[in-house]
């Protein structure tokens, strides 16, 4: 390719025996998010039943999304392998919006049930 | 040796002429976008969230909604949207399988996976649509829009009976009053929704649709890869860093279905 495209320089190729390990890995994921996915579903379709708590179960989905998450962007996006600097480049804007959302959420969530013009 | 700095790596310095990051060009800047299309879907199911919180008691449970399976009759809360999930996540195994064969130039191995993952994206963007249908349709028995605008359930096949929001159950002359003066809906659409509030409606629509588009947005880049890894462009350039990126975009997809799924159909 030209000078100008440089990207040949950061490619990462690897062996038939690397290739097999990484197989491997991506198989193991699959079955992870596979049996998380089996269990929000399963939990959805029986919670009423076992008798647990709302509360209980929005947290246990909530937790069980972040897992799957976490998942998907380190192993399938192979973020958990670049840099640390290029890691804390894209998760820390991130981080810090997300939590000024649900901050902003939670008080105007608050507050809409206290003057409630709307009701 | 002594007065020497310990050698490092040219690549992780930020002196130039290497990316400190060790990552090419292309490939930061589909973070960069992927972080920003973030916040959009990020800003919207906060925003699904502060709404559903407000009107709590007039929303609708997805449950009740969304309980058709192709071919099957009866009520199957969860199932096809679980499937739809199911889809979702093995084509992106299929997806990062074709990344891996591209690290080993294995040309064959990257048509056979990237194929798959395409099947998958047209099989979740058929079952999107046909959701989409069910839901505009609506119910055979739709519901009562009050005089007042408020949606009411029927008690019974007779439309005879109203169930109103709070529970209450109104039968008689009572209901034969409201009956008159309300419509009768069948479906959802942006006005009016028969399950409950037309903010669902709307909501359900932007999101899901906006995460349809990246869907159909991504098969089609997809196949775009799929015909130049065909042609031999990636075999003749040395390396498969294309289906690379286009990866981290089909992974981004099937995180925010992850997101929409939970908050949509489970909570």
């Amino acid at each position: 390719m030209s000078g100008f495209d440089r990207t040949a320089e950061y490619v990462s190729h690897h062996s038939e025996e690397e290739g097999k390990k990484m197989r491997k890995t991506i198989w193991v994921i699959f079955w992870v998010l596979l049996a998380v996915t089996t269990v929000e579903v399963s939990l959805g379709l029986v919670w009423k039943e076992m008798g647990l708590a709302w509360n209980f179960v929005k947290i246990t989905f909530l937790v069980l999304t972040l897992v799957k998450a976490y998942y998907i962007v380190a192993y399938y996006m192979h973020l958990k392998h670049e840099y640390k600097n290029f890691i804390y480049m894209v998760a820390l804007p991130y981080i810090v919006l997300i939590v000024y959302l649900i901050v902003m959420l939670l008080v105007e969530g608050v507050y809409i049930n206290e003057v409630d013009v709307l009701k | 040796m002594s007065g020497k700095a310990p050698s490092v790596d040219a690549k992780k310095l930020w002196g130039g002429g290497f990316s400190p990051f060790n990552v090419s060009y292309g490939k930061i800047m589909m973070w960069f976008f992927l972080v920003s299309d973030a916040f959009s879907f990020s800003g919207l199911l906060v925003s699904y969230g502060f709404m559903r919180h407000r009107f709590e008691e007039v929303w609708p449970v997805a449950e009740d909604v969304f309980t058709h399976f192709p071919f099957l009759h009866g009520d199957h809360p969860l199932l096809y949207v679980a499937f739809m999930t199911f889809i979702l996540i093995m084509s992106s195994v299929t997806m990062v399988l074709a990344v891996e064969a591209g690290h080993r130039m294995n040309k064959k191995g990257v048509v056979v996976w990237m194929t798959w993952t395409i099947v998958g994206g047209l099989i979740f963007v058929g079952s999107q649509a046909w959701e989409w249908y069910h839901f505009i349709h609506g119910t055979e028995l739709g519901a009562l829009q009050l005089a007042d605008g408020s949606i009411v359930q029927w008690l019974s096949d007779a439309k005879d009976g109203l169930l109103l929001t709070n529970g209450t159950e109104v039968t008689g002359a009572d209901a034969a009053a409201m009956i008159q003066a309300g419509t009768e809906v069948y479906g959802a659409n942006l006005t009016v929704n028969e399950y409950g509030v037309p903010l669902f409606a709307n909501f359900f629509f932007f999101i899901t649709g906006f995460h349809g588009t990246h869907v159909f947005s991504g098969v089609v880049i997809n196949f775009v890869i799929l015909v130049n890894v065909l042609k031999g462009t990636y075999e003749k350039r040395g390396h498969y860093e294309m289906v690379e990126k286009v990866g981290l975009y089909w992974h981004f997809v099937d995180l925010v279905w992850v997101f929409v799924f939970t908050f949509f159909y489970l909570i």
